[in-house]
């Protein structure tokens, strides 16, 4: 069994990041907790990506910080402990020039259990089974993105940040990747993800994010969100009218 | 040599003096690759990886000096290894060691010139998958050498061709002395002066196929990266 999640909530207080004179996010104060999936939404350029390369610790803050259960963390390596505990697949992964299991294999060193098999499982997860011998940068974009997602996994992580994991995937192999979230999920692990799919947000999230122009319009449990929307920019996305 | 023997003959019937020329080219040449790309891959990764004020000078003389005069390069050797100079003691002067120095020196800017090229363009790929998996700073510089092999192995071969080509370095630091420090290119230049041209043709012609065989390997590295990488 796997440890408890000790390292959450995770906590941005006033969360700034200023790039090249832009501000990308603006003061977001956000608690992410321990739990279902938590779905971030907004327009393209809202800040999705920014906020999840931040819980990573590869976008420096500009102002505010990070917590994660109470502590501050340099997210630069530093604390490779707590770090191990995190993964996440890009919104486009990058694929190492091996074979697919080799990417998989990448991820998995230090693992002492058989990597073979493990290899196979995870390929099997996302169904990727038979392409393991394949030069990664030759499968397709979708299948890529599942193969960044097996990847993520084989870190055994507790905390999972998808940046729009199903964006390039077809019906059933975006039904195939919402069935592991919610697996992995049932599991302990806490799933943050971003999503352009509002059906998808209500079928996964225990709660929502909306993000627009890098500042928290509204974030709230699934059910409210959608039902009762707060803020103005919730009502205008939930109803398509929300531009950037 | 006899002045009436064809180059083909000479090629063809293995002229033992022709044979040790081309051996020595070859082996003052593939050494100085060897040295070079000891030298030039570390030193291109690291420039790849490191940040610090003053690199990008380094890397705007790193590209020029990929285009080192030949002559220039054996002339430096030269003032370094003559009997005044300040490595002039170890009696290197005239050696098919300060050939293979020359060359190294010659070769050098252009494997870590490509080799900076090759694996910065690499990390700026894998760099966020990297961090995100946290993967050591050793880990990573393997990381990248391995994954960018087949190109670096297109800049040894382009360094080779460059070693393989020169004639300027070695004749001023070898001194182009027979049975000992001529090679193909020097013997080219002394034969051809001479008159001797069946024995310059016939390691012209050697020369040229061996330029055409490491294109063909540079090509063929390329394919293989395409094919193992995508
Ligand atoms: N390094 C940077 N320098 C300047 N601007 C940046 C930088 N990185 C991101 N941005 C800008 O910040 C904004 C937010 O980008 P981000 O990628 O977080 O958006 P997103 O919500 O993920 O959008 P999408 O739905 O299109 O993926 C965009 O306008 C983007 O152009
Ligand atoms: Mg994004």
């Amino acid at each position: 069994m796997r440890a408890p999640v000790t390292d959450l909530p995770l906590v941005f207080e006033q969360a700034n990041v200023i790039a090249g004179g832009v501000t990308i996010l603006d003061h977001v104060s956000l608690t992410l907790s321990a739990g279902p999936p938590t779905v971030l939404i907004g327009p393209n350029g809202a800040g999705k990506t920014t906020l999840l390369r931040v819980a990573m610790g590869l976008t420096p803050l500009s102002s505010g910080r990070i917590t994660w259960n109470g502590q501050e963390r340099s997210g630069s390596g530093s604390d490779s402990a707590s770090k191990a505990r995190r993964a996440i697949v890009f919104q486009r992964p990058a694929m190492l020039r091996r074979s697919a299991a080799a990417n998989i294999d990448y991820a998995l060193a230090g693992v002492s259990a058989p990597r073979a098999q493990r290899i196979d499982e995870l390929l099997a997860l996302v169904g990727l089974s038979g392409l393991g011998s394949r030069p990664a940068r030759r499968l397709s974009g979708g299948e890529q993105q599942r193969l960044a997602l097996a990847r993520a996994l084989a870190r055994d992580p507790a905390i999972l940040f998808l940046d729009e994991p199903t964006a390039s995937l077809d019906p059933a192999a975006t039904k195939a990747i919402e069935d592991i979230v919610r697996a992995v999920a049932a599991r302990g692990v806490k799933v943050v993800m971003s999503t352009h799919d509002l059906g998808q947000a209500k079928r996964l999230a225990g709660d929502v994010v909306l993000l627009h122009r890098g500042r928290l319009a509204e974030h709230g449990p699934t059910p409210a969100f959608f039902d009762t929307p707060r803020s103005d920019e919730a009502r205008q996305f939930i109803a398509g009218e929300l531009l950037v | 040599m006899a002045g009436e023997t064809s180059a083909f003959q000479l090629v063809l019937a293995g002229d033992p003096g022709l044979y040790a020329i081309v051996w020595l080219s070859l082996v003052v040449s593939l050494s100085a690759v060897a040295c070079a790309a000891l030298i030039g891959v570390p030193f291109g990764a690291w420039l790849a990886l490191t940040r610090f004020p003053g690199r990008e000078g380094i890397i705007v003389v790193l590209n020029a000096l990929m285009g080192l005069p030949p002559v220039v390069a054996g002339l430096a050797i030269y003032l370094l290894l003559s009997r005044s100079g300040p490595l002039g003691s170890f009696g290197l002067l005239f050696t098919p060691q300060a050939m293979v120095i020359a060359q190294t020196l010659l070769v050098t800017p252009i494997i870590a010139a490509l080799a900076r090229q090759t694996v910065e363009d690499l990390w700026a790929e894998y760099r966020d998958e990297l961090a995100a998996l946290d993967v050591r700073p050793f880990r990573r510089v393997a990381t990248l050498v391995w994954d960018a092999r087949f190109s670096l192995v297109t800049a040894l071969l382009a360094g080779f061709g460059r070693a393989a080509a020169e004639v300027g370095a070695i004749i001023i630091v070898g001194g182009n002395i027979d049975g000992f420090t001529r090679t193909m290119t020097t013997a080219i230049a002394l034969e051809t002066s001479k008159g001797d041209l069946p024995l310059a043709i016939g390691l012209g012609m050697v020369l040229m196929a061996i330029v055409i065989a490491i294109n063909a390997l540079a090509w063929g590295a390329r394919r293989a990266g395409e094919h193992y990488a995508g």
